[in-house]
């Protein structure tokens, strides 16, 4: 008998699910080889379809998105109980992704901006969406959210790892044909090179041995020699710290690393690593002219924590005045 | 005694929903709403970000539609910076845009909307998706169908860097230039494209057209609105996805409004309701009346059916041909039939593909001339693209450093988010009789968001946590009767 295979989408963009639609004919391959029984972007099945199977009957479930709703959690919870094993598949799932960079807000102030500041809406009528509303027809209901975002072995057991924003192909295809072949590695694993991206940069050749940077410059600020190692050329890239698997798609692009491919499996914080990778490499030991290079990073939450903020040591920011408050949507 | 129908969640589009039908005493609709139960938080966690990494985080916001956002993006900053990039790097951009909305739009018709009419609205719901469309129309189309997705999206990746998250844009041009090999591979693709547009709008003629009863479906009064239309275009008012002003006609097709990206403010504005998370856009300068349709209610459209009833007429002679054919067919513009939109997105399939077809000849395409370094004081910043799913609105606001204060974002289905509730309430009402109705006619009800191609993900930008499609049925007393739920 086939293998039956679930794909479920939490706080994500659907980038997940474009990835395995981007397999291709390779999709094919995979339809005939497992029986997808779940997957709301391109088939009709339902939660109720899910309910019906016994615990462990999926072979293994492909878990995209960070969480933040309690729905979320029941569905993940009603999949690992069905699931032999669970993919955290691709950033978000992973480490919390881009949109865990909400966890710099309290969710208080994002429904205040989204609801109440916002330059498009008018100003006046106060009205919020509320958790429970009586319409003339009878109640309607919308979820709770909770105060943070967290990533999926934050909140249920997690067997594997796919990294990526979203998963190369070339790793997807290998997850899936090992879970096929019943050939999988040691629970826990992140199923890619566990080596810096840097060995596998086209740039790597340029890298100096004992690499300095002078001054940090933005992006846009300069153009880009196409083959020197943009480290080299004071742009912040993050390949040193990142794990590799992604073939350096984004340097190839003349574009620097931000980190979607997280850190490989000696380092618990991916922004700390980061920030540490990047210090390490100014040249001044002149008290001053480092602080004028660290102004040069204007944003380092954004720059080194862009993908992993809710699985970092930092988790999230907690403001005095929102520490308290609720994010809910409560009338 | 009212019953509620829940259908939970909704399938085959991007992102979370739910519908929830209320029965009156005699087992008719009362009412539909179409929840959105999700939101994410990005205008408020762009604040402090670098402006110019805007454009690979909002390209999170949907992962189906990330070109859309970064050049959306890519063109705010553009402005923020008050820098006009090289000639070539605004044609790769387009091009490579253009490139977007071919293999977008075709991700709508074979897997999305497409098994509707392929398969049929009330098949199996086990076939009506993809796999049943190959099963329909034989594994050779479906592997031409696949191929040519994955030959146009390999050059977007090529181009931009991910076709997944494209990383090219920077205010003044792009991260680098064309090749001439990559160029040879845009001539090919384009002439594909083209050819492709041609095969798919023959499929649309002799599985859609050909049949009476589809036909009928889609002239019925029940997917029917008479509401403005919104997209961009360019100065003699042909469609343009890349850039241009932003045009209205109102529901008689007569020019209504017509105005740059930085004027949105001034006509379009977010109404809010307390069931749901997203937010729904309408024209000022009409003003909310509520859900209703027709002149004197602020309810528009954009998505493709807006674009064609907006424009004059089409930029390239093979679209303009498929426009017309559809036009004359549905009884002249503007059409109102919201399944239409099905039609004309595969004429726009054509346009995007003909498009691709006179940049990717033009001798400039190659330039090494792709960045102009901005040198001005960041200020506000506003970018405008028509996503395949309609205008999308990027607003920047920085401090003298280039790091964001204030984001705004209109997303296409917030523009649309108005008139589909219109669509599901209208489909329900003509379609649901009592709350013993079968999964293949509320499919149908689910047909008259589908057109439209939404993109709940983008349009609830807003807040972390996604949510699945519910149907609930309750009776006259409130009670849930029945529940239907897809995840």
């Amino acid at each position: 008998m086939k293998p039956k295979v679930a794909f479920y989408w939490c706080a994500s963009c659907g980038g997940c699910e474009e990835a395995v639609v981007d397999l291709a004919e390779d999709v094919l391959a995979v339809v005939e080889a497992v029986d997808i029984v779940f997957w709301p972007v391109a088939m009709d099945y339902k939660l109720s379809d899910v309910e019906a199977l016994d615990d462990d009957e999926l072979a293994v479930s492909f878990i995209n998105g960070a969480i933040r709703t309690s729905e979320q959690r029941e569905v993940v919870e009603l999949l690992r109980r069905k699931s032999g094993a669970v993919v955290a598949f691709g950033a978000c799932a992973w480490l919390g992704g881009i949109p865990g960079l909400a966890n710099l807000s309290s969710a208080t102030s994002i429904l205040e901006f989204v609801y109440r500041e916002s330059p498009s809406t008018p100003d006046g009528d106060g009205v919020r969406p509320l958790e429970e509303t009586e319409v003339p027809e009878g109640r309607l209901v919308l979820p709770h959210f909770d105060e943070d975002v967290r990533t999926l072995d934050q909140v249920i057991e997690v067997d594997y790892y796919l990294p990526g924003c979203p998963p190369p192909a070339s790793l997807i295809a290998q997850a899936v044909t090992a879970i096929v072949e019943g050939k999988l590695p040691e629970k826990g694993s992140v199923l890619a090179p566990d080596v810096a991206l840097c060995a596998e940069c086209p740039r790597a050749d340029t890298k100096p041995e004992d690499l300095k940077v002078g001054a940090f410059h933005r992006p846009y600020e300069v153009i880009a020699d196409p083959e020197t190692c943009l480290l080299a050329q004071g742009i912040v890239c993050l390949g040193p710290a990142t794990r590799s698997g992604c073939d350096a798609v984004c340097m190839r692009a003349n574009m620097p690393c931000t980190g979607c491919m997280g850190p490989t499996s000696r380092v618990i914080d991916h922004g700390a690593k980061a920030l540490s990778a990047i210090a390490s490499l100014i040249e001044s030991r002149d008290r001053d002219e480092i602080a004028v290079l660290a102004e040069q990073i204007v944003d380092p939450v954004g720059t080194f924590y862009r993908y992993s903020l809710p699985a970092s040591l930092l988790h999230r920011r907690v403001d005095a005045a929102s520490a308290t408050t609720s994010g809910s949507a409560k009338s | 005694m009212t019953s509620q129908i829940v259908i939970d969640p909704i399938t085959r589009l991007e992102g979370h929903g739910r519908i929830h039908i209320f029965l009156d005493d005699g087992g008719d609709v009362d009412h539909a709403y179409l929840q959105i139960p999700e939101l994410r938080g990005f205008e408020k966690f762009a604040q402090g970000r670098r402006a110019e990494d805007m454009p690979q985080i909002t390209s999170r916001i949907c992962g189906v539609c990330p070109m859309a956002h970064h050049m959306a993006g890519t063109k705010a900053l553009d402005d923020l910076y008050h820098v006009d990039p090289p000639a070539a790097a605004k044609k790769v951009r387009e091009m490579v845009y253009d490139a977007f909305m071919v293999e977008d739009h075709a991700l709508h018709f074979f897997f999305l909307g497409g098994p509707d009419f392929v398969v049929g609205p009330t098949a199996p719901k086990a076939e009506r998706n993809i796999l049943g469309v190959l099963g329909k129309v034989g594994l050779e189309i479906g592997k031409e169908v696949i191929g040519f997705r994955k030959e146009i999206r390999g050059l977007i990746s090529e181009a931009s860097g991910k076709v997944i998250h494209p990383v090219f844009g920077l205010p003044g041009g792009i991260s680098q230039p064309i090749s001439s090999e990559l160029r040879d591979g845009f001539v090919a693709g384009a002439a594909h494209a083209v050819e492709f547009s041609r095969f798919s709008l023959q499929i649309f003629r002799d599985v859609v057209l050909a049949n009476p009863e589809y036909v009928e479906l889609i002239t019925s009064e029940a997917y029917t609105h008479r509401t403005y239309y919104m997209g961009l275009m360019d100065e003699q008012n042909r469609t343009n996805f890349y850039d241009g002003r932003l045009r209205v006609v109102d529901p008689d097709g007569k020019e209504f409004l017509s105005f740059a990206a930085n004027e949105y403010l001034d006509h379009v504005a977010e109404h809010i309701e307390p069931w749901s998370y997203l937010k729904f856009a309408y024209l000022k300068d009409v003003g909310w009346q509520g859900f209703t349709d027709g002149p004197d209610s602020g309810v528009f459209a954009v998505a493709p059916l807006a674009r064609l009833n907006a424009a004059d007429a089409m930029s390239t002679p093979l679209a303009q041909e498929a426009a017309e054919e559809m036009f004359s067919t549905l009884g002249g513009k503007p059409v109102h039939h919201t399944l239409a939109t099905h039609w004309a997105r595969l004429v726009e399939m054509m346009n995007a593909a003909e498009q691709m077809v006179e940049l990717a000849a033009d001798p400039e395409i190659t330039s090494p001339d792709v960045r102009t370094i901005p040198t001005e004081t960041p200020t506000v910043g506003i970018g405008v693209v028509e996503a395949p799913r309609g205008t999308l609105i990027h607003h920047y606001e920085t401090d003298e450093r280039g790091i964001i204060t204030q984001a705004n974002l209109i997303v296409a289905t917030q523009n649309n988010a108005a008139r589909i509730a219109l669509s599901v309430d209208k489909a329900a009402k003509a379609l649901v009789h009592g709350p013993g109705v079968d999964e293949g006619l509320l499919n149908e009800v689910e047909m008259a968001f589908r057109a439209y191609d939404p993109c709940f993900g983008c349009a609830t930008h807003s807040l972390p946590g996604e949510m699945p499609l519910i149907v609930e049925i309750h009776d006259s007393r409130g009670e849930l009767v029945r529940r239907i739920r897809r995840d």
